[in-house]
């Protein structure tokens, strides 16, 4: 009984989403697709900064004088129905663009559907390099900074320690094994008097973190770099807490910082990690103040990372149409090329020769304060300072 | 050799988490033979309540009494499931309790966001137990050392439970021989739902131990039920001795592994569960299954071919869909051809699972070899599409006739779990081996080729490579070898005695429901452009037995009206909802409690039951029906 009044409660709540939907034929419509089911920790405040940023588009006046509408899907985490979504989002909805998505393979099949489809797409969030590089594509442009640029900006850091021999801890599908290829090239190359003493690759998701901890204390190194992120780093960080696996020892760990991760581990944040992330609390700038002040009084909640990825994509596709001042995806790339933008960051830049953006992240590290964990000692990394040579991005990239 | 004493120990305090939530999964299955996919999600919703309960009560005692508070409130739970769910489908077909308890894991996977919000959620460290213990350098959390005592004691208390009391004796008796335990007159209602209470009362206590260690989060259900579930099966269904050692032998496996090939966690508990049931077919402490007493209505209820009649109907249905393209749009097209492909995909399970009577747990492994072996020969190859097409469902093929040999040694629930344990190892070499595979970023830009680009010809290709797979599939259902093989199903003995080999036509069954199914990948291959390790994984083999178990797995082709009526609904709802888990979910449960036999299963009975109220009828199709009830 209980299931057939969910399902009738649930069928109107369909009709009533169905009906709000329904945009006129002069707005300007942007398909975004996410994985709202499958990460909800991520995504709820994501989609709370687009929202936001809808709003105060249309506030000030729509762009170029239409409004603007945001179509929004669940990919369920899966690159198919992302596939599906995207498809019903380009030919029954006629969307002007393509935006959004979290993860990696997710991006990358979104992307090559833009691609076939000639279609434009800017994907928020995968950290993956091969969407901008090694699988790019002209129609695909990319808002986060790329595994490559956080890694960048965290072994600048790392290198200055005095520490020789490291571990890693990743996880075990492509954005752990690039995130710890891309660290281990740029930091031998600085650093060729470094040891790698162990690595740990426990399933996404799966960590048995007892072994794992184990595991990396026995090897000794002196320093660890850490890729897990949600509940394997929960999890990890809790067993190496009551094993001692950080006492006395350096810890680098991308993403740590990002309140998304860095909330839940309450008293438990271990302190002096270094880590890129988003410590919204001590960012001083106009920009940034302006958005959180925003941000505040629309949800009465404190932004996330998702919340300023979510914020920006919209931001940016916005700025993008404005431009082009049609929704020809010719003219889109055209107008996203080179195309320099304010940010709740500061300004940032979508890059011609690899479509990436210039948005940058915050490097610093953690800290227990009042009985939660917070970044300190964080700086701005500007991302463009943390890219390879044009030259070198032209040898990545296929040409168009 | 203190770290090797330390990491044995370590491994002893995973193990002893595992075999709680494993114990309570075994003594379910071994009783009520339901395959309960919701234990997964009863280990969860233990963890959230105890979450709750633990940061509002205060001290040590608010914390222990928490946990234990939390595991009955979730046993209570279960009785509800099972009083109003469960107990209205125990004589469905086998496997049906499969689709009802995998529509409340989809809903509870909604319900806990809603209730507890998408942050994972840190829980209190449990008091008494924070620190760790210095054992020649190396520190042991004393956590740990409480679940090492804990696992045993539990196992102890089972023990006792199953060999000292009368309800242990029941219990015992009840998993060796049920029909009997009911023909000596024991309320199996009330055997069934205690039985069913304590072992979700063992999930839910699993999921709040682990409060000091663990986040809590809404996918932890998926995480644990499968690596359970393979426990269960390797230490032997229904014994309890057997899941203790399996879950010590894992959890050391996986220790030690990690030490040698830091990789090997993602597959190890697979790999192990493929060895043993190779080398011992009924888990390490389990026992043969004794002959299934058949529900009659399987085999008193001959199936035929269609009427002329029907056959013109069916006809007509499938002109009605080839003129789609007339009026509907490019996205419907492709969600229609999206339909077809899983059309085949599901027929082809169905043919193994209804006329060969062989379950399988790993259907998506030759549906995505299917896609990959179109990746590798259109990418690497350069093969023009059609070529692909009719190549790339030979690796299908292929790992069929390798996995199935092996596979259909074993029946029952021994051949799914090693059917699943082959269809993850398949899964961890796509993840694994980037060079080739691309690992979980996949192969890309498998595009169709001019002719069949454009949505209306694809999806003119895909309905057109369904009906014939269709058509055929059911040709041989009422082939010689289709009764040979639905013989085997009924009675391997009596088949084998009047001399048809079983295992080489039960062989033959799978390889070509495995070619079937990467067919059916070949085309979803260059419906999507693109190949991910998706393609072979756990949620697309479940979704076919879905939509198996949907459409009446009693049924010659049910799974047509299954997989339609699934495909299209989870579409819809996911492009109309964020919550689609949980209105999907509650749709299965209503269907599994309004049609216990599948959907054309019931219009079937329908139809029947009209024809025995018409006047002379035939009383031999009408009676064993009732009897079928």
């Amino acid at each position: 009984m209980r299931a057939r009044s969910y399902f009738v409660g649930a069928a109107f709540a369909l009709l009533a989403g169905g009906m709000a939907h329904s945009a006129l034929a002069q707005d300007i419509k942007i398909g975004e697709i996410n994985s709202y089911s499958l990460l909800p920790a991520f995504t709820e405040p994501y989609r709370k900064g687009w929202q936001l940023a809808v709003e105060e588009i249309n506030a000030a006046g729509g762009i170029n004088g239409k409004k603007l509408v945001v179509i929004s899907k669940d990919d369920g985490g899966k690159p198919a129905d992302a596939q599906t979504a995207a498809n019903e989002l380009v030919s029954s909805e006629g969307v002007a663009m393509l935006a959004g998505t979290f993860l990696s393979n997710i991006g990358l099949a979104v992307s090559d559907f833009a691609n076939q489809k000639k279609v434009f797409f800017l994907a928020a969030e995968p950290l993956t390099d091969a969407i901008t590089w090694s699988k790019g594509n002209k129609y695909t442009f990319r808002l986060r900074p790329s595994n490559y640029m956080q890694a960048a900006m965290l072994v600048e850091a790392a290198a200055k320690l005095p520490a020789k021999r490291w571990a890693t801890i990743a996880p075990n599908y492509e954005y752990g094994q690039s995130a710890v290829a891309v660290f281990k090239k740029l930091m031998s190359e600085k650093r060729p008097d470094i040891q790698w003493v162990d690595e740990q690759w426990p399933p996404q998701g799966k960590i048995d973190a007892g072994p794992v901890v184990q595991a990396v204390a026995a090897a000794n190194p002196e320093a660890i770099l850490n890729v897990t992120f949600g509940a394997d780093l929960v999890k990890l960080v809790r067993e190496g807490n009551t094993r001692g696996l950080f006492k006395g020892r350096e810890v680098v760990s991308f993403l740590t910082g990002e309140p998304e991760y860095l909330d839940p581990l309450k008293d438990e944040t271990p302190e002096g990690w270094i880590v890129t992330g988003y410590p919204w609390y001590s960012i001083k700038t106009p920009e940034h103040d302006a958005f959180l002040k925003a941000y505040q009084a629309k949800y009465n909640d404190y932004p996330r990372l998702g919340s300023i990825v979510g914020y920006q994509t919209i931001k940016s596709a916005a700025a993008i149409l404005a431009k082009a001042g049609s929704t020809d995806p010719e003219k889109l790339i055209a107008a996203a090329e080179g195309l320099s933008m304010p940010s709740p960051f500061g300004e940032i830049t979508f890059r011609k020769i690899d479509h990436q953006s210039t948005l940058g992240a915050y490097v610093g590290k953690t800290a227990l304060k009042d009985g939660k964990g917070v970044m300190v000692d964080s700086s701005y990394k500007k991302g463009a300072d943390y890219l390879p040579s044009d030259a070198e991005v032209a040898k990545l990239r296929p040409k168009d | 050799m203190a770290f090797y004493v330390v990491q044995f120990l370590t491994g002893l305090a995973s193990a002893a988490s595992l075999f709680l939530v494993a114990s309570g999964l075994s003594i379910i299955f071994g009783v009520t033979r339901i395959v309960n996919f919701a234990h997964g999600a009863f280990y969860m919703i233990g963890a959230y309540i105890a979450f709750t309960l633990t940061e509002r009560l205060s001290g040590a005692f608010g914390f222990w009494g928490g946990i234990v508070l939390a595991a009955l409130a979730v046993a209570v739970i279960g009785v509800i499931v099972e009083m109003v769910l469960l107990r209205r489908i125990y004589h469905a077909p086998e496997l049906f309790q499969l689709l009802a308890t995998f529509g409340l894991t989809l809903m509870v996977e909604d319900l806990v966001v809603l209730i507890w919000g998408p942050d994972d959620l840190v829980g209190r460290r449990a008091p008494g137990f924070r620190g760790a213990i210095d054992f020649f350098g190396q520190n042991i959390p004393s956590y740990d050392l409480f679940l090492i005592v804990l696992g045993p004691v539990v196992l102890g208390i089972l023990w006792l439970l199953f060999q000292r009391t009368r309800w242990g004796v029941l219990v015992r008796a009840a998993t060796q021989d049920r029909d009997m335990v009911a023909a000596l007159g024991v309320n199996q209602k009330w055997l069934f739902t205690s039985v069913f209470a304590v072992g979700v009362f063992l999930a839910a206590l699993g999921g709040a131990l682990q409060i000091p260690r663990d986040a809590v989060h809404h996918a932890m259900d998926l995480r644990t039920i499968v690596e359970v579930f393979v426990v269960v099966v390797i230490g032997g269904l229904g014994s309890i001795v057997g899941a203790f050692v399996a879950a010590v032998l894992v959890s050391e496996l996986n220790a030690f592994g990690i030490l040698i090939f830091p990789k090997i966690s993602i597959i190890l508990v697979f790999l192990v569960m493929a060895v043993v049931l190779i080398v011992r077919p009924w888990g390490l402490f389990g026992k043969p299954e004794a002959a299934a007493r058949r529900t009659p209505g399987l085999t008193v209820n001959p199936w035929r071919p269609l009427t002329s009649n029907e056959r013109l109907a069916a006809l007509a249905a499938l002109l009605v869909a080839a003129m789609l393209p007339l009026f509907a749009g490019n996205y419907l097209l492709t969600v229609g051809s999206e339909i077809a492909i899983f059309v085949i995909f599901a027929v082809s399970l169905h043919f193994l699972m209804s006329v060969g009577g062989l379950a399988s747990f790993g259907h998506a492994a030759y549906f995505g070899l299917g896609a990959y072996g179109v990746a590798f020969l259109a990418k690497m190859a350069g093969l023009p599409m059609i070529v692909c097409l009719l190549l790339g469902p030979l690796l299908g093929c292929m790992g069929a006739a390798v996995f199935g040999f092996f596979a259909v040694q074993l029946s029952g629930v021994y051949f799914a779990m090693l059917t699943l344990a082959f269809a993850q190892i398949v899964w961890s070499i796509a993840f694994q081996w980037v060079s080739v595979t691309g690992g979980d970023n996949g192969i890309l830009g498998i595009w169709p080729e001019k002719w069949a680009a454009s949505p209306s010809h694809f999806y003119w290709l895909a309905l057109g490579v369904a009906a014939s797979v269709t058509i055929a599939l059911r040709a041989m259902v009422f082939s010689p070898f289709g009764y040979a093989l639905r013989a085997t199903r009924d009675s391997l003995l009596r088949s084998e005695a009047i001399g048809i080999d079983a295992k080489r036509i039960q062989w033959t069954a799978f390889v070509i429901a495995g070619t079937t199914a990467g067919i059916g990948g070949a085309l979803f291959a260059y419906l999507k452009g693109s190949v991910f390790p998706d393609n072979l994984g756990i949620s697309l083999s479940v979704d076919a037995l879905v939509m198996v178990l949907l459409g009446g797995v009693e049924t010659v082709s049910g799974a047509v009206i299954g997989a339609i009526v699934y495909k299209a609904l989870n579409i819809w709802l996911v492009s109309q909802t964020d919550l689609s888990k949980l209105v999907l979910g509650g749709f299965i449960m209503l269907i599994v409690v309004v049609f216990p036999k599948g959907i054309v299963g019931m219009l079937e009975m329908l139809a029947q039951r009209r024809r025995k109220s018409s006047p002379p009828g035939s009383p031999l199709l009408a009676k064993p029906i009732e009897s079928a009830e």
